[in-house]
């Protein structure tokens, strides 16, 4: 299978037995009605994620990357065209089936941590296990164990206020993890940390990405995480410009000196 | 409807917010933004104390056998709606701006698979349980101080009456409270979640 350059809709082999691609963008459109003019955010877009990749989409402000970013992530409709997440079609989904994806099937992260400033860290993982009705002994468990699994048991106690940046976003993997999700939508989650720090979550990401083999999705900018990405996708007026795997791709990635 | 297929694990398709842990949140939201709830409190508090001293007030004219005219118990009438109804629009005011400041958080949650209906009973509860904190409170406040200046007659008072004035304020009082915070809870619960992903106001 090609996977270099977007594949033409009618060469691709439409039969996708053991949903080999968690998320297929099909020839999406997005038109916003700002006053009398119309915006064109995306204009004929289509993707597809396999499931266990961990791929990121670059682009300039103004490019379309955040309203693909929501298109794939379920959180806005297409105007024109089809995203399939696990090979349901989002747009035909009412309130509720919607509300059940995103609490099962994916898990967000953002920029900005977006933890609820008023509960502890445990609390805030063990929210969305309280919406997909998990009892209190599986969620002090469950919500244990992703806590050490991201390195940060020893503040499960701990409102966001009295954490690091590089804390809270770890608080907010773990709580993007909590109901196992297929798919994690990383909104540039390094976008507010510091070089070390940023680097410590991109191998977290990494290492559960290949560890659970859940697939992950990022919008970012950092060379570090596309170092680590399988696929990048540059997306520039509101059409994806190109894909490439990562070994197609030279980065560098360079250190300061002294840089602990 | 599409149906969500996904391996074995399709058999557990509910969303729920039980009722206890919604109470729980609400509660926290409360006491962590206490001056803001004070505030909002004082609202429903004063109303209400209000409301409680007009009962009262009628209660120790009664047992100092005053007789109170029906043009007097009109204005009184008049004058407790009028209060009421600034309070419950202070309390809708407070709430809608407890909305707007929490935009990230209603998104965030949104994300985390809420239904529209968890965020307007979240809502809704903590008004409900400031109203009813008020309430108490402000009843209180108010059947003392009505109860000061009649000090003489309190042997002749009837208490059962107060008692079911105390009751009744506080049950409106929460009411009110409640319905004040639709607005806002409504305004709260169409957010979209995409916006929790907005990093700039």
């Amino acid at each position: 299978m090609v996977t270099d350059t977007i594949a033409n809709p009618e060469e691709v082999d439409e039969d996708y037995a053991g949903n080999e691609n968690v998320v297929r963008v099909r020839g999406v459109t997005r038109v916003y009605q700002v006053g009398d003019t119309e915006v064109h955010a995306l204009r004929g877009v289509d993707i597809d994620i396999k499931r266990g990749e961990y791929i990121s989409i670059m682009g300039p402000s103004g490019s379309g990357k955040s309203t693909l970013f929501n298109m794939v992530g379920g959180l806005d409709k297409p105007t024109d065209g089809t995203v399939f997440i696990d090979e349901v079609d989002i747009a035909q989904l009412d309130a509720f089936e919607l509300a059940w994806m995103r609490c099962r099937k994916i898990g967000y992260i953002f920029q900005s941590y977006n933890l609820i400033p008023v509960m502890t860290a445990l609390e805030n993982i063990t929210l969305p296990m309280i919406f997909a009705g998990a009892d209190l002994d599986e969620q002090m468990e469950k919500g244990r164990k992703l806590l050490e699994a991201v390195g940060i048991a020893h503040r499960m106690h701990n409102k966001p206020m009295q954490l690091s940046g590089g804390q809270q976003q770890r608080v907010a993997i773990a709580r993007a993890l909590a109901n196992d999700p297929a798919i994690i939508l990383a909104d540039e989650p390094t976008g507010n940390l510091d070089q070390k720090t940023g680097h410590e979550i991109i191998e977290l990401l990494k290492r559960l990405n290949k560890e659970s083999g859940v697939t992950i999705i990022t919008a970012t900018h950092d060379d570090k995480m596309l170092n680590v990405s399988d696929r990048i996708v540059w997306i520039s007026d509101g059409k994806i410009a190109r894909i490439k795997r990562r070994d197609e791709v030279d980065i560098t990635v360079g250190t300061v000196e002294g840089e602990v | 409807m599409a149906t969500m297929a996904s391996g074995p694990a399709k058999i557990e398709r509910q969303i729920s917010l039980p009722l206890s842990q919604a109470i729980k949140i609400a509660w926290r939201n409360i006491t962590i933004r206490l001056s803001r709830a004070l505030i909002t409190g004082a609202g429903t508090l004063l109303g209400i104390a209000f409301l409680m001293s007009v009962f009262t007030g009628t209660l120790v004219q009664q047992a100092q056998g005053i007789e109170i005219s029906p043009a007097q118990q009109q204005k009184n009438a008049w004058l407790v709606v009028m209060s009421l109804l600034v309070s419950v629009v202070g309390i809708t005011n407070a709430m809608l701006m407890s909305v707007t400041e929490r935009y990230k958080e209603i998104g965030t949650i949104k994300c985390l698979g809420a239904l529209d209906n968890f965020i307007v009973k979240m809502f809704l509860i903590e008004s409900g349980l400031l109203g009813l904190v008020g309430s108490a409170v402000g009843a209180l406040v108010g059947a003392i101080f009505m109860l000061a200046t009649g000090f003489g007659a309190l042997g002749k008072l009837n208490w059962m009456q107060l008692l079911i004035s105390y009751g009744i304020c506080l049950v409106l009082g929460t009411v009110l409270s409640i319905v004040a915070a639709v607005p806002p809870a409504i305004r709260a619960a169409k957010m979209q979640p995409a916006d929790a992903m907005r990093s700039e106001i």
